[in-house]
């Protein structure tokens, strides 16, 4: 997957968890939880959702890399490049 | 020693239901549900469920939307967003100021969330080993959904928060008595002044598990007919078993007190209640402790068996069931020619932990038409649930209601009678 790619799978986790939000304005750069409603939970379901879907197991000291679109695409990229979206 | 009877009880003791809050098969609102009872219009279609296959059940349609996000919809329960839509319903129905836009809005920290269910968490739990198989069982495929959505406290809990209650809140796990279970814890806080405003009925998301029409199945009550419509047919000679169904219903309870000082409409009050326990059978009945818990309920109201106009049976088209509690019913109430029966589940199937205050409400509108709300499917009544005055096919007017006797029992022998009265 290249690194939009990366990102629409991303966003497509994230309107399932969050489907009230508009996403359309997402900041890359910008915290998610500056921008949307999501608590520890949420993120528990962002983590579980690319396990269930792409089969990455993300350790619990790097949930952190998770805060922002930006840092979840660098952190996804060499953990999916390899992989071809459905 | 047994509790006074209701009617020397000071006002602050006496519990009056105030709004009602329901989702039924056949009805989202108790108008439409009423009029559904009436035009003998059942709630039961074909339905489909992992493993168990093609069955029939009563599915509600109710908008979950109307008072909850998306997002909350996706992390609860079914259970959960019955009793949300039934709370906010009946808040609004009670004309209550929950927005706190008036001088006397509700304090919420005074505000008592108690809702029966029959089980809770078997469909979180089915859910979650289905999809695991898909991970061949790896357990850090495990939601972290799953222990908030199958805590017993999980339906009342999710009123609490997307009410902004913060009063006490638990559910009342009393199998098919929890109805009226449900109501009867709420007007035991009240009394007992842990709350000022009580939220309390019961809620099902039965039809969303396989392991109950199983269970059913392979006990050989599991109703079957070509129509859906006829499938739920207590008191019938052909009768072969329940048809489950979802639903919700939650009543606003208040002191006579507080509903007299806010000037709100009473749909009736609580003139007594009673719960015992058979102590003989996982699932069998026994006509004796039932017809005791009748007869105690009747003490605590201060009211004869023919004082009491409406009887709302508990029968779920179980060959022994029904016929066990005719019996017991016969015994009370042998000696009253004015005391009708009737029976909703054969509209709505058998609603599980919501049954009991789904039933209530639905005769509820007695007090003002004068109607008793029929018994459909009776085809050919069997001889042993003869009731001489049961109503069948059609509703019928027996003039005024000032009394409701509500019948509700479950497995494992618990037993529940709420009798309303006229205020």
């Amino acid at each position: 997957m290249t690194n939009a790619e990366i990102r629409e799978e991303v966003l497509e986790i994230l309107s399932d968890i969050a489907p009230d939000e508009d996403l359309s304005n997402l900041e890359d750069a910008t915290p998610f939880r500056e921008q949307l409603e999501l608590d520890s939970m949420d993120f528990l379901d962002i983590v579980m959702e690319l396990r269930k879907r792409h089969r990455i197991q993300i350790p619990e000291e790097e949930y952190k890399q998770l805060a922002s679109m930006a840092s979840t695409v660098a952190y996804l990229e060499p953990r999916m490049k390899e992989l071809v979206r459905k | 020693m047994a509790s006074q009877p209701n009617s020397i009880q000071p006002d602050d003791q006496r519990i009056v239901i105030s709004g009602v809050g329901l989702a039924a098969p056949n009805g989202n609102n108790l108008a439409e549900y009423r009029a559904a009872l009436l035009a003998g219009k059942s709630g039961v279609t074909k339905y489909e469920i992992r493993y168990v296959g093609e069955t029939l059940a009563g599915v509600c349609t109710f908008d979950a939307l109307r008072y909850q996000s998306k997002k909350d919809l996706r992390r609860g329960t079914r259970a959960g967003s019955v009793g949300i839509y039934c709370a906010n319903e009946a808040i609004r129905d009670a004309g209550l100021d929950w927005a706190a836009t008036s001088k006397a809005p509700v304090n919420k920290a005074r505000v008592g969330i108690y809702l029966g269910v029959t089980e809770h968490g078997n469909v979180e739990t089915e859910n979650e080993i289905y999809l695991l198989k898909g991970y061949d069982y790896d357990t850090s495929y495990w939601s972290h959904h799953h222990n908030p959505r199958t805590v017993a406290n999980n339906p009342a809990g999710e009123v609490a928060l997307n009410a902004g209650v913060t009063g006490p809140h638990y559910t009342i796990g009393a199998a098919c008595a929890a109805g009226n279970a449900g109501l009867i814890q709420g007007a035991q806080m009240l009394r007992l002044g842990d709350c000022d405003l009580a939220l309390a009925g019961g809620v099902s998301e039965s039809i969303h598990t396989f392991g109950i029409f199983a269970s059913f199945k392979s006990q050989g009550a599991l109703a079957s007919h070509d129509d859906p419509t006829k499938a739920s047919r207590p008191f019938d000679k052909d009768r072969n078993g329940i048809v489950v169904a979802e639903g919700g219903c939650v009543f606003v309870l208040e002191r006579l007190t507080d509903a007299r000082a806010r000037g709100a409409r009473v749909y009736g009050e609580l003139a007594g209640y009673a719960i015992n326990t058979d102590a003989t059978d996982f699932v069998l009945p026994n006509p004796d402790r039932q017809a005791e818990c009748v007869e105690l309920a009747l003490a605590r109201a201060g009211l004869r068996p023919d004082q009491i106009d409406i009887v709302s049976t508990h029968a779920t088209g179980t060959g022994q069931g029904d016929a066990q509690e005719c019996d017991a019913l016969r015994r009370v109430f042998a000696g009253s020619q004015k005391t009708y029966f009737n029976n909703t589940k054969s509209f709505i199937g058998h609603a599980m932990g919501a049954a009991g205050a789904l039933e209530l409400a639905g005769n509820l509108p007695a007090f003002d038409d004068g109607v008793c709300h029929a018994t459909i499917n009776v085809d050919e009544l069997d001889p042993e649930c003869a009731l001489t005055t049961l109503v069948t096919r059609e509703p019928r007017h027996i003039g005024r209601v000032d009394t409701i006797l509500n019948n509700s029992f479950g497995m494992l022998g618990i037993n529940s009678v709420v009798i309303i009265k006229r205020l």
